[in-house]
């Protein structure tokens, strides 16, 4: 049975994803409503280059953060330089800073969504009505931001649950005691499988009443259809808002893009002779996120059309983010074992582990466009007696491409950054990058690890970049 | 390729199969990387033995205990690799090994006489900072100090449960006090050694925990010679990394010759510069260059194998409120 120290630690994991989400999506309303009203040079790159924290592996991430933030990083020199006391990381605010760092951009783009939902002939009568910013605001943004505000936040929530090594890193010492190192301990320490499998479900059961919250209060308000025809703001031409969007876009920028220069600076060096082996487990980890992206894709179809009866459904799928990867690691040897040698199943189990891990972002997004596609042509596709495959190949599929675009690119980066369950069952000929990043460090190799990160870094972007893209074609987006 | 030949293929080359032993060992998964010594002494004791030696990984010591418990009688594994001294007592209770019949004639610091587990490498945990930096040499000189350290979690980490016991091996009852006192110094707890030592090379700690041959690393592979192990004068705690043999192995035979192997030259000559530790046994061409300008401790600790156990329990209470504060 949990003890007080299993209790304190679930404070301690709920209180830090509570703010780790909370500050993740408030946050990112004025960066979300910038990028949704504002045209540039850059700012596709810009979306995609914010994506980035959210898919590098913990450790190469967080050693960016720390060279901005640490002891020795870039603020702290400057605050030195001016003669004020050094600022310190580690700590609760620590934990949250860099849960924030991660999930920023994912906050942002779910937000994004939700704006490019509104249709441009919203915008178009709201001038024509001489609206201005703050009618808009309350007539067409708040009403997205109430339904998109509670799903983004409960994903990110679901996330920082499970949080382990951040929280640990950063967190500076056993106060910032997680769920997650209890299962450890319960594993490592006691081998208490009994112990171990009630935290996980402890585990289960905060993220399962995050979501049944947070379904409760998204509430579901449709805006109605439109020609998807891209239009400018006109009410948001004023000064004062360009300021504003200016600086909210320059603020996120600096805070998500200097870290990553730090990461890119760290890896330069050693991208030039990285070894055969990093080489080759590049490969082996490009092909297990492709396989991985069609697995996600084609889970998070079948269950979003399931979630439109039962939208409940979606609370499934959170779960796969929130339960540790040592419990679903364990718990799939346990069943294969009897059988099989898991080692051969490594490959196709990790993929469909990091399909699984992918689900509540792709559902996030495709749930609520399918449930518009389906309510605003639904009608329409009956009355034309188009069904079956043709309704999904000429009405869903293509209305659902930019979702799906951004699922797929997201999938298959979170499978590219992911440690996955590979660890557990390594297969020493078939390391993916990730898990060839942590032999690297494990055997003082810090700066081809620092390579290899840039390469993986490089590699999810560019297949992030290539699906999203795919989804975005031929829109102003 | 057409069926019946896919068939022929495999028929002919099952006999094959059948023929050459299979000598299955378990062991944590930076042994059997490239960097580690298995892709070396794989081909070594498959030219020696004619047989097929399979390096199966699971993660780190504590993992592979963990693996072993889950599978049982029913393991695959004949020989396991990488348990350490902390981990012995509870491997012996599973009551899946058997007693090795090997000879030996070890060079460690203390006696050795385990009936169930030999051991293949050893090293000292050790504070290790930058050279010219005024260090500190005892525990308690550290706790007063103002230096910034970072260490790992004994609950996830090899390293971190060392250092555990070896604050509770000098200090006792103490112990609590001693980490109390040495709050103020801790930069931050990592979940593993990799972290830890990322950390540090990163300036975000002055001293990081790790080994008295982690110098030679830097000083081996990078012709670095900034980095240095600080003696402590309470003496250094050990890691003794282990073998053992199942009892439902198979190849029973195999299995001890692999251990005998364990001892020979083509194995220990290649852990110095590869798992960077100290061999079992001295070979013939001595120790790399770098190794010679390590610290070498007066006092070797090492908690009783039969204690370790109940000890670290202990130990790990003490840890948790002394830093919860």
């Amino acid at each position: 049975m949990p003890g007080p120290s299993d209790w304190a630690a679930l404070r301690f994991t709920v209180l830090q994803a509570l703010l780790s989400a909370l500050f993740s999506v408030v946050l990112a309303v004025p960066v979300a409503r910038a990028l949704a009203r504002r045209r540039f040079r850059g700012r596709g790159l810009l979306v995609t280059l914010m994506g980035a924290p959210f898919i590098l592996p913990v450790i190469v991430a967080v050693l960016g953060l720390l060279a901005v933030f640490g002891r020795a990083g870039i603020v702290n020199q400057a605050l030195g330089g001016i003669g004020l006391p050094p600022v310190q990381i580690y700590g609760l605010h620590g934990v949250v800073l860099a849960h924030v760092f991660f999930n920023l951009p994912l906050a942002t783009r779910f937000l994004l969504q939700g704006w490019q939902g509104i249709p441009s002939e919203r915008f178009r009568l709201a001038a024509s009505l001489g609206f201005g910013p703050s009618d808009v605001f309350r007539q067409l943004e708040m009403p997205m931001l109430r339904t998109t505000l509670p799903g983004a936040a409960m994903v990110i929530f679901a996330i920082c649950l499970s949080s382990f090594a951040v929280a640990l890193t950063l967190g500076g010492g056993p106060r910032a005691t997680t769920v997650e190192l209890a299962i450890y301990q319960a594993f490592r320490f006691d081998f208490d499988l009994g112990r171990a499998a009630v935290l996980a479900v402890i585990q289960m059961a905060v993220v399962t009443v995050a979501a049944l919250l947070a379904f409760r209060f998204g509430h579901i308000n449709g805006f109605g259809r439109g020609l998807d025809r891209p239009f400018r703001r006109w009410e948001a031409e004023v000064w004062h808002l360009r300021i504003l969007d200016a600086l909210a876009l320059v603020c996120a920028a600096l805070f998500l893009l200097i870290p990553l220069a730090a990461v890119i600076w760290r890896g330069l060096p050693g991208l030039l002779d990285l070894p055969v082996q990093v080489w080759r487990a590049a490969i082996v980890s490009v092909v297990m996120a492709l396989s991985s992206t069609l697995f996600a894709i084609i889970l998070a179809l079948c269950l979003a059309y399931l979630a439109l009866a039962r939208h409940r459904t979606e609370a499934i799928a959170l779960i796969g983010v929130a339960v540790s990867p040592l419990v679903i690691g364990t718990g799939l040897f346990l069943l294969i074992n009897p059988f099989s040698d898991p080692a051969r199943w490594a490959f196709v189990l990790t993929s469909l582990v990091n399909a699984l891990a992918a689900l509540p972002f792709a559902l996030r997004v495709l749930v609520p466009a399918l449930r518009d596609i389906v309510r605003d042509y639904g009608p329409l596709a009956d009355s034309l007696g188009m069904s079956g495959l043709s309704r999904l190949r000429l009405l869903v599929l293509p209305r659902l491409r930019r979702p799906l675009g951004f699922s797929a690119g997201l999938a298959a980066a979170l499978s590219m950054g992911d440690l996955g369950v590979i660890a557990l069952f390594a297969d020493p000929e078939r390391a993916t990058l990730p898990l060839e990043i942590l032999r690297l460090m494990g055997a003082y190799r810090m700066d081809t690890a620092a390579g290899a990160g840039l390469l993986l870094l490089a590699i999810s972007l560019f297949l992030f970049w290539t699906f999203d893209r795919g989804g975005r074609r031929d829109v102003e987006a | 390729m057409k069926p019946h030949l896919v068939i022929a293929a495999l028929l002919a080359a099952s006999p094959a199969l059948a023929q050459t032993p299979q000598l299955t060992v378990y062991t944590y998964d930076s042994f059997l990387s490239e960097w580690g010594p298995g892709p070396a002494i794989k081909q070594a004791f498959e030219t020696e033995c004619g047989c097929v030696l399979n390096l199966v990984g699971a993660g780190d010591g504590a993992a592979l205990l963990g693996r072993l418990k889950l599978e049982g009688a029913r393991s695959d594994a004949d020989i396991v690799l990488g348990l350490d001294t902390g981990l012995i007592s509870a491997a012996r209770e599973t009551g899946l090994f058997v007693a090795h019949t090997i000879e030996t004639d070890l060079d460690l610091p203390l006696e050795w006489n385990d009936p169930l587990f030999l051991p293949y490498d050893w090293g000292y945990f050790a504070f290790v900072g930058n050279r010219g930096e005024a260090h500190s040499t005892s525990f308690r000189e550290l706790a007063e100090s103002e230096q910034k350290i970072v260490i790992q979690d004994p609950r996830s980490s090899t390293p971190g449960l060392g250092l555990l016991m070896w604050v509770k091996s000098v200090f006792g009852d103490e112990a609590e006090e001693i980490w109390a006192a040495l709050a103020d110094n801790i930069v931050t707890v990592t979940p593993g050694w990799s972290e830890a030592y990322g950390l540090f090379l990163e300036g975000e700690a002055d001293l990081v925990l790790s080994y008295t041959t982690s110098p030679a690393y830097h000083l081996i592979a990078e012709e670095d010679d900034s980095k240095v192990a600080l003696p402590f004068s309470e003496g250094h705690y050990m890691q003794i990394e282990v073998a053992g043999k199942l009892a439902a192995t198979d190849q029973p035979e195999l299995a001890d010759q692999f251990l005998r192997f364990m001892l020979g030259d083509a194995f220990q000559s290649v852990i110095p510069t590869t798992n960077w530790m100290y061999p079992v046994v001295l070979p013939d061409g001595g120790l790399p260059d770098g190794f010679s300008t390590l610290i070498q401790p007066e006092t070797a600790i090492l908690a009783p194998i039969d204690q370790a156990g109940a000890l670290r329990d202990l130990a790990l209470d003490e840890w948790l409120r002394a830093l919860s504060r």
